[in-house]
């Protein structure tokens, strides 16, 4: 049955996890992701699933990557410096498609930075923070609702498309109580399994492998090295490498519109906010307040890969207003993709932006 | 069934030079998963990087080819997220006692039931003859081109102080008792390590004064003495080689381990 709770959000992802049949947690504490690790650590053992406290944030990110391959839905939950340790092996799940989900409580960076303040910082780290080409999933929860969904959401992205999900939220939704109805059972997509007789790497028409569990008798041989359908190391042909690459890339971006998820306000306005993650939240407030057609919202909850056929819904738009919690990460990903005018409206430090900030700003276009 | 069975045919030929020590040390860990009877669908093989590390790609069964110095704490996923599973990892001495260092006291400190094989060459093999942490004092190397001026880790004497249950140093020139060694280690629950002195003609022995394969076999042989023997011979005031290599068993008990099939 349906139940309405309130709970925190790092507590309602944690729910979120479990509710997707989450079954191994590997963590490392810190600031402030750690309740997601507490929680899980409390309900685990309880549902037959393993939680582990690793040595660090690269073990954490090893250990979720092992059991994904023995076959549980695993996850680990971070912020800034502790995502910072786990790239190299990010780049490793990314080259051998393992799914596994990885949670980020952004607060304000670089380094040690701001531990208990609110941050978007790490988006362009997201998506391209190991070394190497290649394509990620990544979804930006605005509200405790969205910590339990869009955590479900991301193990079976992550279970579909055979690639790292990570769910990029911040402090503040982390730390916030609100209402959370959390649903009998959630929607499940889980791995396709390897066919017998195809070669363990070799794609389906969709370009995502089916998934050769250990322990199935498939004797699959993993590796992070350039390796060819049989799963064998072939380092030095470089087509080879360009077709594994491209194949990687494209499982992702070639899945764009059916990935995509976001949600429309006053598609014919000529003015737009494009807000994903908690800056939505003073944008809401502002369209609330204005109630002027002309005044509309892109709110992204995936900012990876980016939607950008959502940038033409509308149609009438001349300017696009982008608040966020760094230097305008998100911002320069929406000029790329449109020759409107795009406004930046960065902030540091912690703080949203109040809806007062924004409407100032608003009416200098209106 | 042989545990030539175990060798996965259609990746040969394989990547080591001629005299290195590691195939022995992949025969002998096979001869022992052989003894076991262990199943191919219930075994997985995982390594870090390295020469070493190279190993599972050449046996049939799951295997998991990682990151520089994770193997052990991919390892503890996989054992953690199926216990069924009998998981066995090949790492190199720079994999697990340099940048693997803090995952390898902790695995031991977990105590998890894993099978630890390291190819100790004292070298970092792949990248072509850099120190490692266990390069011996004043050795050469390309990075260590006066003489190694640091203490080596003894790998055992770790794996013991971190709390692995079951501990043994052989060389691949015992290939019997590292045999013997490796089978001892996957019947005892909790983590067991095993470290294999290996020779590593191309980029240790050349620029030490082995000249030849055997010199540095050779020299496994004759500097080495079972750990009791050398006890007893130290208290006695008896000579013994000098550089001495303790190998044997180190230990064997019945610490609380993790990850253990009930
Ligand atoms: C993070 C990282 N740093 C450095 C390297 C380069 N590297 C590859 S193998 C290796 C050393 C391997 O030495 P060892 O573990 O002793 O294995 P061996 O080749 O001697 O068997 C290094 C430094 C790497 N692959 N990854
Ligand atoms: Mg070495």
């Amino acid at each position: 049955m349906t139940r309405t709770d309130f709970m925190q959000g790092n507590t309602a992802c944690a729910e979120g996890a479990l509710a997707a049949g989450c079954r191994f947690f590997g963590g490392y504490p810190i600031t402030p992701s750690t309740e997601v690790a507490e929680h899980m650590a409390r309900k685990l053992p309880k549902a037959g699933g393993v939680f582990i406290q690793m040595e660090d944030e690269i073990a954490s990110m090893a250990s979720i990557i092992g059991a994904s391959w023995a076959g549980k839905r695993s996850m680990t939950a971070t912020s800034g410096p502790g995502f910072s340790l786990m790239m190299e092996n990010i780049g490793y799940a990314v080259m051998t498609e393992t799914p596994c989900v990885v949670v980020n409580i952004q607060r304000g960076g670089p380094s040690t930075g701001q531990p208990t303040m609110s941050g978007q910082g790490d988006m362009m780290q997201c998506r391209f923070g190991s070394h190497g080409d290649y394509s990620v999933i990544a979804l930006a929860p605005a509200s405790v609702q969205e910590m339990f969904d869009l955590t479900a959401k991301a193990f079976n992205l992550s279970d579909r498309f055979r690639t790292p999900a990570f769910l990029m939220a911040d402090e503040i939704i982390g730390h916030m109580r609100e209402k959370l109805v959390i649903p009998d059972t959630v929607p499940m997509q889980g791995r396709k399994p390897l066919q017998q007789g195809v070669l363990p790497f070799h794609p389906d028409e969709d370009l995502v492998p089916g998934f050769p569990q250990f322990g199935k008798g498939y004797g699959v041989h993993v590796t992070g090295l350039t390796h060819d359908e049989r799963g064998y190391p072939c380092a030095t042909s470089p087509a080879l490498h360009e077709e594994l690459v491209k194949r990687l890339v494209n499982k992702i971006e070639s899945h764009r519109d059916e990935i995509a998820d976001y949600d429309v306000v006053n598609p014919d306005a000529e003015t737009v906010f494009i807000s994903y993650g908690v800056p939505a939240r003073s944008v809401q407030q502002v369209l609330h307040d204005q109630k002027n057609p002309d005044v509309g919202h892109l709110r992204l909850k995936l900012v990876w890969p980016f939607p950008d056929s959502a940038l033409r819904i509308f149609k009438n738009a001349k300017t696009f207003l982008v608040p966020e919690l760094n230097l305008g990460q998100i911002a320069r990903e929406v000029q790329r993709h449109t020759k409107n005018e795009v406004v930046m409206l960065p902030k540091l430090g912690g703080a949203l932006h109040s809806p007062a900030e924004l409407t100032t700003v608003l009416e200098g276009y209106l | 069934m042989t545990y030539q069975e175990w060798f996965r045919e259609d990746r040969l030929p394989h990547i080591y030079c001629t005299g290195c020590g590691n195939g022995t040390v992949i025969n002998c860990t096979l001869m022992a998963v052989d003894e076991m009877g262990w199943k191919k669908e219930d075994t997985a093989f995982i390594s870090g990087i390295g020469c070493s590390s190279r190993a599972p790609g050449y046996i049939v069964t799951d295997s998991l080819h990682t990151t520089h110095g994770r193997a052990l704490a991919f390892a503890t996923g996989v054992k953690l997220g199926n216990p069924d599973l009998h998981v066995v990892v090949f790492t190199g001495d720079g994999d697990l006692a340099a940048i693997g260092g803090n995952h390898f006291i902790h695995a031991c400190r977990r105590n998890i039931d894993l099978t630890v094989v390291c190819m100790n060459n004292q070298i970092y093999g792949m990248t072509g003859g850099q120190g490692s942490p266990t390069t011996p004092m004043g050795a050469l190397s390309t990075t260590t081109p006066y003489g190694s001026a640091e203490p080596a880790f003894d790998l055992c004497e770790l794996a013991m102080a971190a709390g692995a249950n079951y501990v043994s140093r052989w060389t691949s020139y015992h290939v019997k008792e590292l045999t013997r060694a490796v089978l001892t280690g996957m019947q005892t629950p909790g983590l067991s390590f095993i470290e294999a002195l290996v020779q590593c003609p191309t980029n240790y022995g050349r620029r030490n004064k082995f000249k030849q394969v055997l010199d540095q076999v050779e020299f496994m042989r004759s500097h080495t003495v079972l750990i009791q023997k050398l006890k007893r011979m130290e208290e006695q005031g008896e000579k013994f080689p000098d550089p001495v290599i303790p190998v044997g068993e180190f230990v064997r008990r019945n610490r609380p381990a993790l990850g253990v099939k009930v």
